[in-house]
């Protein structure tokens, strides 16, 4: 197990350099630089601006900007935002609780409704149940990330004026009351359920289809054969063997949630990863942008390894050494 | 019959549903087993022997099957059970060994916690006892090193193995009756000796009556006491095993015997069985099943409504067209 | 100059393990294959499942690598041959499958299907590949109107007959028939063997029979050669292999084949047990340190034993 580990992140070390080469090349070859998002004057000397260019360092070859680069984020030191003139690090770390915070919190819920939905429909094939289930899967699936969520932010914030529309928290709340923690909740419902109801379909159909598949194998008879009572061979049968593959995909859904979901966080204006990243671009603060996709392209690697590891934990056949 | 049967299966009748109509893949059955032995039912893909073994065990999807008629087990009817009372029945008194052992066995679980499975179920042993036992039931199938077995995975064993472990579940609370559907049709052919060979060791030791499932001849000449040869959903013969393989009658027993490849008919051309195995939905309803795979035997010895009639003590044979049956390179009445 | 010769046939597929996944080992699937087969013969290739029988067929056509070793067709090298030449040989070398449900694509009509090998070789008009595909679906006893029906509407042994039928388009020499009846029923089986024994007579064909199926073997076979590990314990006529067995691995097979006489049960199962103590007994006998099988030597001009 040790050894494996090694192994993978020995693989990541050029894995992530091919990824920065990358990052760093497409951020130059974007239209504009950090000088030019920052001027808001587009009339600035031509001088002040040359002056400007040289001491930021972009004037040097591609290459060596691409080291000091480099050598910085090693070093933990992202670079400075240009719009928000802090740290990179500082601005990113931040936000990055948010975003975990409505990350998990999407997974749970999307877990919570996708198994036991999955399982029943897949149990109970062409019952009332299952079409009502297939029925509103496809509806989740067909239903537009954005339009889902505005549409829950007018029902159940304007309209009903159940939850806040926007933000993470109270900004009166004072850190460490009840009142904080009741507001972060309320904060986070509605970025939540948009996120995960539609988030659940193809776990559903997954698992319903897993669930049949898994129902007619052979060690299914053999237990029914052995008298076992029918809820526990789902128990005990045919749903630790209809998991295997959602578990295998775990490992990626969690990452996939860590780079923050744009569109959630900008309609709910949630200050998360997404957000930042919508809003970095707009202002052309690359060196934001650069950090946030090689965040999430880490955390897709780690990703890729969290799940085998998940997978070699839960399924006994897959041995990794 | 003047022993007590183990199992009494009266008019047995299994269909499966296809486009909405149900057709019987097992088609009026009524058959006896007896303690203490081994009763093959033996035919080709499709006759229905695998639909009567799960009709027993009651395992067939209730939406897509109907199963009409009488099994008595020990007296009570197991078509009158709800599943839960099934349950006290299945795996306690009636064991069953599946064909292939790579599928039959829980990939997940143990080997030692899918043969106490059905100790929780049916008796109080204690966690000890359980494992106890368990360490028993694989010494007595013959696992070299049971402890080391016991907290294995099944994709840690070779196939004779595994095969052996689906042995020890079928066996491991005392069934009166143990139902094998094709048990060595997956495995090698000095793996299949070794099987039979336990199968008929653990047999002796406790009485248990043996529904053998297999296609295989040679398996039946090896273990049975009395066959039943099924062709489209019926009995077609049904006798001692000597009396079977010395004096065949039915003309599809004599078919299938006569197209084995076996030492005897060393440069001979194999018998083959004219047309094909009728699909579920194009079995002939009436009159003699297998009239259409010997067309040349003349329609007027087939009986209108075939029924089994007892030749010899125990022999019993289904349509008087065996009577007339001779093979097409035989000259006629040879018989 | 044989037809078919198999020269210290190796195929080994490594085992990688370690930090950075180098070569630490081989499976030695086949280790050390020699076979020679005259024209017109059935070969029996025999052994339990891992044994490398596959592997040794499917190395023949070149569908695995092979490690090392020659295969002679007709004096050619078939391991060191061109990709030119090999595509021509191709069509004097075909293979039967195991499985008839799964060797043939379910979405192409059995014309396309038959006609499949021809294209890759001639250039046939539509009209042509029609009356091809008649031709051999009639010679292998199915309708020729059938031709533009989908493997799904044929039974198994038809489907077998039409995987043969494929085969034979291109008037093979050598056939490599992989466990060609074991999908099958015991009545159609006896019509597939029947059928290669007919076709074997008109188109004087040479088989390579696999199977694990000592009757069926028995039945087929000119020459059998018993595998075990990757290597040939014991080769020879079919007589010399059942009446007179030699190496241990072969009486234990053989021993093992379940009798048809039920009145044979307690004698066989003499036989079986007796066998068995020698096999435990002389093991060592018969296989080397690495339980590996020794050379084959002759015991008989016909007869081969793989003994120290």
């Amino acid at each position: 197990m040790l050894k494996f580990l090694l192994r993978r992140i020995l693989i990541m070390i050029p894995q992530l350099f091919i990824l920065s080469v990358l990052i760093f090349t497409l951020a130059k070859a974007m239209p504009g630089d950090a000088l030019s998002g920052q001027l808001e004057n587009a009339h600035a000397d031509p001088k002040v601006i040359a002056e400007q260019r040289q001491k930021l360092g972009l004037d040097d070859p591609i290459q060596v900007q691409y080291i000091r680069w480099i050598n910085h984020a090693i070093h933990g030191d992202l670079g400075m935002s240009y719009t928000h003139k802090i740290p990179v690090t500082d601005l990113i770390g931040e936000r990055l609780w948010n975003t975990l915070l409505l990350a998990a919190a999407t997974l749970i819920v999307s877990y919570a409704i996708a198994i036991p939905f999955g399982v029943a429909s897949g149990r109970w094939t062409n019952s009332w149940l299952d079409k009502w289930v297939t029925c509103y899967t496809y509806f989740t699936y067909a239903t537009p990330l954005f339009i889902f969520a505005i549409l829950m932010m007018f029902l159940f914030s304007f309209e009903l004026n159940l939850f806040p529309s926007g933000g993470s928290v109270d900004p009166q709340a004072v850190p460490g009351t009840l009142n904080y923690f009741i507001s972060k909740f309320t904060h986070l419902v509605l970025p939540t359920l948009s996120g995960a109801l539609l988030a659940t379909s193809t776990t559903i159909q997954f698992l319903r289809n897993e669930v049949i598949d898994t129902k007619i194998q052979d060690f299914v008879a053999t237990a029914r054969s052995k008298g076992v009572p029918e809820s526990k061979v789902y128990s005990r049968h045919i749903l630790r063997n209809s998991f295997l593959p959602i578990a295998a995909f775990l490992g990626y859904d969690i990452t996939g949630l860590i780079g923050g979901s744009v569109f959630v966080e900008s309609i709910y204006s949630y200050p998360g990863l997404g957000q930042l990243f919508l809003d970095s671009i707009q202002q052309r603060d690359f060196t934001v942008v650069s950090a946030l996709v090689m965040i999430s392209g880490f955390a897709a690697l780690l990703g890729t390894l969290l799940s085998d590891i998940i997978l070699s934990a839960v399924d006994p056949r897959i041995r990794i050494d | 019959m003047d022993r007590f049967q183990l199992l009494k299966l009266e008019n047995l009748n299994t269909s499966f549903k296809i486009m909405n109509s149900y057709y019987p893949a097992v088609d009026n059955i009524t058959m006896d087993v007896f303690p203490n032995e081994v009763l093959a039912i033996v035919g080709e893909s499709g006759c229905g022997k695998s639909a009567l073994a799960l009709s027993i065990m009651g395992l067939h999807n209730k939406e897509r099957s109907l199963i009409k008629g009488h099994i008595y087990f020990q007296g009570t009817d197991l078509l009158s059970l709800s599943v839960s009372q099934l349950n006290k029945i299945r795996g306690k008194d009636i064991g069953m060994i599946f064909q292939d052992p790579l599928t039959a066995l829980n990939p997940l679980m143990r080997v030692g916690q899918q043969i106490e499975e059905s100790m929780n179920y049916h008796t109080s042993f204690s966690k000890k006892e359980k494992r106890e036992k368990t360490l028993h039931l694989l010494e007595q199938v013959g696992i070299p090193d049971p402890r080391l077995t016991y907290n294995q995975f099944p994709h840690e064993l070779s196939g004779g193995m595994r095969q052996r472990v689906v042995i020890a579940i079928a066996i491991a609370c005392e069934p009166a009756l143990v139902i094998a559907d094709e048990p060595t049709t997956a495995l090698d052919v000095t793996i299949q000796a070794q099987i039979m060979e336990l199968l008929k060791t653990l047999q002796k030791k406790s009485n248990t009556g043996i529904i053998l499932i297999t296609h295989d001849l040679g398996v039946v000449s090896e273990m049975a006491d009395r066959v039943a040869v099924m062709y489209a959903g019926q009995i077609v013969e049904l006798s001692a095993v000597e009396q079977l393989f010395n004096n065949p009658l039915h003309p599809y027993t004599r078919s299938l015997l006569n197209s084995i490849p076996s030492s005897s008919s060393d440069d001979d051309r194999l018998h083959v069985i004219q047309g094909i195995v009728p699909s579920l939905q194009n079995i002939p309803r009436s009159g003699c099943r297998f009239s259409p795979r010997i067309p040349w035997i003349d329609a007027s010895h087939h009986e209108d409504h075939p029924v089994m009639h007892e030749v010899e003590s125990n022999h019993w044979v289904r349509c008087s067209c065996y009577k007339h049956f001779y093979f097409p390179n035989e000259k006629v009445g040879e018989k | 100059m044989a037809f078919l010769e198999v020269k210290d046939l190796k195929v080994y597929y490594p085992i990688r393990g370690g930090f950075f996944k180098r070569v630490i080992d081989y499976v030695k699937a086949v280790d050390g294959i020699n076979i020679r087969l005259e024209q017109g013969e059935t070969y029996g290739l025999v052994g339990e499942s891992g044994c490398g029988k596959s592997t040794t067929g499917r190395a023949l056509l070149k569908l695995t690598k092979t490690t090392s070793g020659q295969v002679l067709f007709n004096g050619t090298d078939l391991t060191s041959v061109s990709a030119h030449k090999m595509h021509e040989l191709r069509k004097d070398i075909q293979m039967i499958f195991q499985d008839p449900y799964s060797s043939l694509n379910p979405k192409k009509r059995i014309v396309d299907i038959i006609a499949e090998p021809l294209r890759n070789y001639e250039h046939l008009s539509r009209k042509e590949e029609n009356k091809v595909a008649r031709e051999y679906m009639e010679r292998v006893g199915l309708s020729s109107d059938s031709i533009y029906k989908y493997p799904h509407e044929f039974s198994g042994g038809q489907r077998q007959r039409i995987g043969i039928a494929r085969a034979l388009t291109l008037n093979p020499k050598l056939i490599v028939a992989d466990e060609p009846v074991s999908a099958l029923d015991v009545s159609v089986q006896a019509q597939v063997l029947n059928f290669m024994q007919d076709i074997q007579k008109e188109f004087n064909l040479t088989y390579l029979f696999i199977s694990h199926d000592l009757g069926v073997i028995r039945h087929m076979c000119d020459r059998i050669g018993i595998m075990y590990q990757g290597r040939l314990v014991e080769e020879g006529l079919s007589r010399d292999i059942y009446e007179n067995p030699q190496h241990i691995y072969t009486k234990r097979l053989i021993s093992a084949i379940p009798n048809i006489d039920p009145a044979h049960r307690e004698k066989q199962s003499a036989i079986r047990h007796q066998i068995n103590d020698e096999y435990n007994k002389s093991y060592k006998n018969y296989f080397d340190n690495d339980g590996k099988a020794y050379q084959l030597k002759a015991i008989s001009p016909t007869h081969f034993v793989a003994l120290p």
